[in-house]
């Protein structure tokens, strides 16, 4: 079920603050994040931030196609590295 | 024969069947757009009159998104997702099923036909 209208789009607020601080201030700067739960907001237009994905840093930089979306969605958490070979397989069942 | 929207309709099912055979239109809009209009849903599309099919047409091409215009909407949907890159985009770029479905087995509307494993030789 999609979020109430009435309720707003979900920012974590200290990096909202600190979007605010940037935005008033005319600066930007990569702006490093664990809060891959809020929603992309027209504020953030051309900031580059950086979302972590559990072991790095991803930097996005937001545009207007952007907004709507969560910035976790931007920042993979997996990395698939191709099948295992059927060969070693076999070798650890022997063992 | 009735013509909607360059689709020719099959002339012997009936109108709301019928009516499916045309890109964006399924049984729920179908029996919509009868519903709007008056007209049986049993009726055989051979036995609509000249005026049915032209209040057919007029209603479809003015309210609804169909055919070409349709399919160029999802696609550009689909090409948004691929170029911000966020997760959705990239499972459609890798031809993998985009929302949650397991991929451990199954998955193979999205995958394409089975491949069968290539047997290395032994050395």
């Amino acid at each position: 079920m999609p979020r109430s209208v009435k309720k707003g789009p979900f920012v974590d607020d200290h990096l909202m603050n600190k979007i605010m601080k940037m935005n008033q201030t005319k600066q930007k700067s990569v702006l490093k994040t664990w809060s891959r739960r809020s929603t992309i907001v027209p504020e953030f237009i051309g900031h580059t931030v950086a979302v972590h994905n559990g072991k790095q840093f991803i930097p996005v930089y937001i545009t207007e196609n952007h907004v709507g979306h969560k910035l976790g969605e931007f920042s993979l958490t997996r990395t698939f590295r191709g099948h295992p070979e059927k060969k070693s397989e076999k070798a650890s069942k022997k063992k | 024969m009735a013509r909607i929207a360059g689709v020719d309709l099959p002339t012997n099912k009936r109108v709301e069947i019928g009516l499916t055979y045309i890109y964006g239109i399924g049984r729920s809009t179908s029996k919509e757009i009868l519903d709007s209009l008056k007209i049986d849903y049993d009726k055989k599309i051979k036995d609509l009159t000249e005026e049915e099919v032209d209040i057919i047409r007029k209603t479809i091409t003015d309210e609804y998104v169909i055919e070409g215009t349709l399919r160029t909407q999802t696609k550009l949907a689909i090409k948004r997702l691929m170029d911000i890159g966020n997760y959705r985009g990239v499972r459609h770029r890798k031809g993998l099923p985009v929302n949650g479905q397991r991929t451990k087995t199954n998955a193979r509307t999205r995958k394409g036909k089975k491949k069968m494993a290539i047997k290395k030789k032994k050395a």
